[in-house]
C-alpha cells in the first residue's frame, strides 16, 4: 500500500471547470514538491469543486495530512468540496487524519509567552536558591550529628576519598604548581632583570606562590578532577535509583555519601597546596638559577628571611574552605539531577564552573579582608 | 489474520540464516533461522536471556553477529550503513525498550527528528504530521512541549511509538512494548499496533514475552531458546508442539489464561 519509488510523482490537476484531478504517489517523499504547488496552485473560482483521486496510486499519513489540509482550506473559503474515487484504505487513512485534526489545531496555538518564560524563570532561579539552602542546612546537621557521634563517620569511604582525591592527583598537581613557578618566574626575572633587582625573584614566587597561586591551582584541579566526578558520580546513582534505596533502608545519602568526600577533600587539598608550593617554589629557584644566576643557598637564606610565614599560612588557610566549596558544589548539582541523561553532563559542568567561580570569589573576599587587617 | 499461503509467496523482508552470536564465552545464539513476510506481525518470545533483543539488535544492524547472515530488505544488515543507507533507515522505524527518547528535545521534537533529518518539508506539514502521530498513538496534545523525563513510562513508550511510525515506515520493530505496563494500557497498545497494522499497512516485528500480546497480536511467533528456535509458526500451532520449553511457556497458569481469552 505505501509506495516508497519516489520516482512516482504527485501530481494534480485541473479538469474542466471543476474537477481536480489528483494522481501518483502522494507519500512522504514527494511532499514537498506537491506543498509547494499546493501552495501556489489557481484554484477555478467556482463554488463547488470535486475531486477525482481514483489516480491516487499511493498515500501514507502525510500525504492525507496534505489533502485533508487543502480540502478544509478550500471548504473555508466557502467552497463545496467533494471527494470521489478514493481508496477505501486512503479514505480511512483520511477519516484518522480529519477526526483528529481539531486536536492538532489545539498544540499549534499554545505557544508560550515571553512573561510566562520570565516567570517560569524566576521561579526556577528562586526554587533552586532554597534548595541549595536546605542542601547546605541538611550537611550542616550531619555534620553536627557526626560530631556528637564518631561511629557515624564512615572512615572506610574518607580513606576512599582521600586516595582518589588526593594520593592519586599528586603527579598532576606536582607538574602544574612545578610548571607555574617557571611561568612565574620567567616573567618575573625579564623586568626584574632590568632593574638588577634579580633578587626580589624569590619574593615574587615566594608571596605569589604560597599566598595565592597554590591554592588556587589546586582548588582549580580538585574542581576539575573531583567535583565534577562526584556530580557525574552521584547522577548516574540517581538515574539507578541507588540514592532512593538509601533512603529506603533508613540511611542518609548525605552522611553516606557526601559527609566522607567533604571530609576527605577538606583534608586533601591543605596538604595538595603545601605540596604544590614546594614544588612551585622549586621551579622559581630553578628559573631564578638559570637566568638569574642566582644560587639555591641564596635563594632559600633570601626566602626564609623575607617571605613570612602569614602567607604560608594565609595560603593554607584557604585551603580547606575551598575544598568544602567545591565538594559541596559537586556533590549539591549531583543531587540535583532528576533521572535524567542530559541532566548528568549538564550538572557536571555547572559544578565545576559554579565551584571555580566561588573559590575565586571567596579568595577575592578573603584578600579584602586580610588587606583591611593589613596581613 | 494473515492467510499463511498467501503471505508466503512474497519476497521475504527479514531473512535470518543460520545466525550465531557470543558474547565472549557465553553463547546466545547457537543456529537461529527465520523468515518474516510483508504484512505480517511477527513475533519473537522466549524467556529472559535467550537473546530476543540481541537479534533484534543484529537485525537493525546495531550489533554482528559472529556467524551466519540477516538479509533486511534483501540488504545485508551488517552493511546497512554503507551506500544509500538513508533509503533502507527510513523504510524501518524501531521502538526501543527504553523508549531511546532524546532527552535533551521535547515529544513533540524527538517525533520531529527523522521528518526533520530525512525530508524537505516546510515546517508547518511537519507540525501537522507530528501532531497527528502524537494524537494517533494516544497521546493528550498537552503532552507535546513536555520532554521525556516529565512524561510516565506508558507514555514515552507510546512517544516512541509515534517516533518509529512518523515516516510511515514499511517495517517497524517493537522491543518489548508492553513491559510494565498495566494490563489496560497494555491492551491498548496491542490494539495500537493492531490498529496501526491496519491502517498504514505494516509489517511489525515485536520482541515480547506478554501472553496476552502473543495471542492478541502476532500472526506468527518464533519462540526462542537453548540458543535456537525452538518453535515457529502460530499460537495455536506452536500450543500443539510438544518441546517442554515451550510447553511450559504456553502452558503455565499464565499461558493458559491468556489462550482461553484469545485462543479460541
Amino acid at each position: 500500500m505505501i509506495e516508497h519509488s519516489p520516482s512516482v510523482e504527485a501530481r494534480i490537476c485541473i479538469i474542466g471547470d471543476s474537477m481536480i484531478q489528483c494522481e501518483g504517489s502522494w507519500t512522504i517523499s514527494n511532499l514537498a514538491a506537491l506543498d509547494h504547488v499546493l501552495h501556489t496552485f489557481h484554484w477555478p473560482v467556482v463554488s463547488e469543486l470535486v475531486w477525482d483521486t481514483m489516480k491516487i496510486t499511493a498515500m501514507d499519513t502525510g500525504g492525507a495530512v496534505l489533502l485533508h489540509r487543502t480540502l478544509t482550506k478550500l471548504r473555508n473559503e466557502g467552497r463545496r468540496v467533494s471527494v470521489q474515487g478514493l481508496r477505501p484504505d486512503f479514505g480511512e487513512l483520511l477519516q484518522m487524519v480529519s477526526s483528529n485534526w481539531s486536536r492538532i489545531d489545539a498544540v499549534k496555538a499554545s505557544k508560550s509567552r515571553a512573561l510566562s518564560q520570565f516567570e517560569q524563570w524566576v521561579s526556577q532561579k528562586v526554587r533552586q536558591t532554597v534548595t541549595a539552602m536546605a542542601f547546605v542546612g541538611e550537611c550542616t546537621v550531619e555534620v553536627f550529628r557526626a560530631i556528637t557521634n564518631p561511629s557515624l563517620i564512615r572512615w572506610r569511604a574518607m580513606f576512599h576519598s582521600l586516595e582518589l582525591d588526593g594520593f592519586l592527583a599528586l603527579p598532576i598537581t606536582g607538574l602544574l604548581a612545578f610548571l607555574m613557578g617557571v611561568v612565574i618566574a620567567y616573567q618575573g626575572a625579564e623586568q626584574l632583570q632590568r632593574f638588577g633587582a634579580n633578587i626580589f625573584v624569590v619574593d615574587l614566587v615566594g608571596i605569589s606562590f604560597l599566598r595565592e597561586i597554590g591554592p588556587l591551582i589546586v582548588a582549580i584541579l580538585v574542581a576539575g578532577r573531583s567535583g565534577s566526578a562526584y556530580a557525574a558520580e552521584f547522577g548516574t546513582m540517581k538515574v539507578t535509583e541507588e540514592f532512593d534505596a538509601i533512603r529506603t533502608l533508613g540511611l542518609s545519602p548525605i552522611q553516606l555519601l557526601v559527609l566522607p568526600r567533604v571530609c576527605g577533600l577538606v583534608i586533601a587539598v591543605p596538604l595538595l597546596t603545601v605540596y604544590a608550593d614546594v614544588l612551585g617554589v622549586f621551579g622559581g629557584a630553578l628559573v631564578a638559577f638559570n637566568r638569574l644566576d642566582l644560587s639555591l643557598t641564596e635563594f632559600l637564606s633570601r626566602f626564609e628571611e623575607w617571605v613570612a610565614l602569614r602567607h604560608f599560612l594565609i595560603g593554607i588557610g584557604k585551603a580547606p574552605f575551598f575544598a568544602m566549596i567545591i565538594a559541596v558544589v559537586g556533590c549539591y548539582q549531583g543531587f540535583q539531577i532528576r533521572g535524567n541523561v542530559d541532566d548528568v553532563g549538564l550538572r557536571t559542568t555547572i559544578s565545576v564552573v559554579q565551584s571555580i567561580f566561588l573559590v575565586i570569589v571567596f579568595d577575592a573576599m578573603c584578600s579584602i579582608v586580610f588587606s583591611w587587617w593589613n596581613i | 489474520m494473515m492467510n499463511e499461503t498467501e503471505v508466503q509467496t512474497d519476497t521475504p523482508v527479514i531473512e535470518v540464516n543460520h545466525v550465531g552470536t557470543r558474547f565472549g564465552t557465553a553463547v546466545v545464539h547457537e543456529d537461529v533461522s527465520l523468515t518474516i513476510y510483508p504484512g505480517e506481525v511477527f513475533a519473537i518470545a522466549g524467556g529472559n536471556g535467550s537473546g530476543k533483543s540481541t537479534l533484534l539488535r543484529e537485525i537493525v544492524g546495531l550489533q554482528l553477529p559472529a556467524s551466519g547472515t540477516i538479509r533486511l530488505f534483501g540488504k545485508d544488515s551488517a552493511r546497512l550503513g554503507e551506500g544509500n543507507a538513508q533509503d533502507i533507515y527510513r523504510r524501518f522505524g524501531v521502538m526501543f525498550q527504553q523508549g531511546g527518547l532524546f532527552s535533551s528535545l521535547t515529544l513533540a521534537e524527538n517525533v520531529a527528528i527523522p521528518l526533520k533529518e530525512h525530508t524537505n518539508l516546510q515546517p508547518e506539514l511537519i507540525r501537522e504530521i507530528v501532531a497527528l502521530k502524537i494524537a494517533s498513538v494516544g497521546l493528550p496534545m498537552d503532552s507535546a512541549t513536555k520532554y521525556p523525563s516529565e512524561l510516565s513510562g506508558g507514555m514515552r513508550r507510546r512517544a516512541a511509538l509515534a517516533r518509529a511510525i512518523v515516516m510511515d515506515p514499511e517495517l517497524l520493530f517493537l522491543d518489548e512494548p508492553t513491559a510494565g505496563l498495566d494490563p489496560i494500557i497494555a491492551a491498548g497498545f496491542d490494539e495500537l499496533v493492531l490498529q496501526l497494522k491496519g491502517l498504514l499497512g505494516l509489517t511489525v516485528v515485536m520482541i515480547t514475552h506478554d501472553l496476552d500480546t502473543l495471542w492478541r497480536v502476532a500472526d506468527r511467533v518464533a519462540v526462542l531458546g537453548n540458543g535456537k528456535v525452538l518453535g515457529i509458526g502460530t499460537m495455536l500451532e506452536l500450543a500443539e508442539l510438544s518441546d517442554p520449553i515451550i510447553y511450559e511457556y504456553l502452558h503455565g497458569p499464565r499461558g493458559r489464561a491468556a489462550q482461553s481469552q484469545y485462543g479460541t
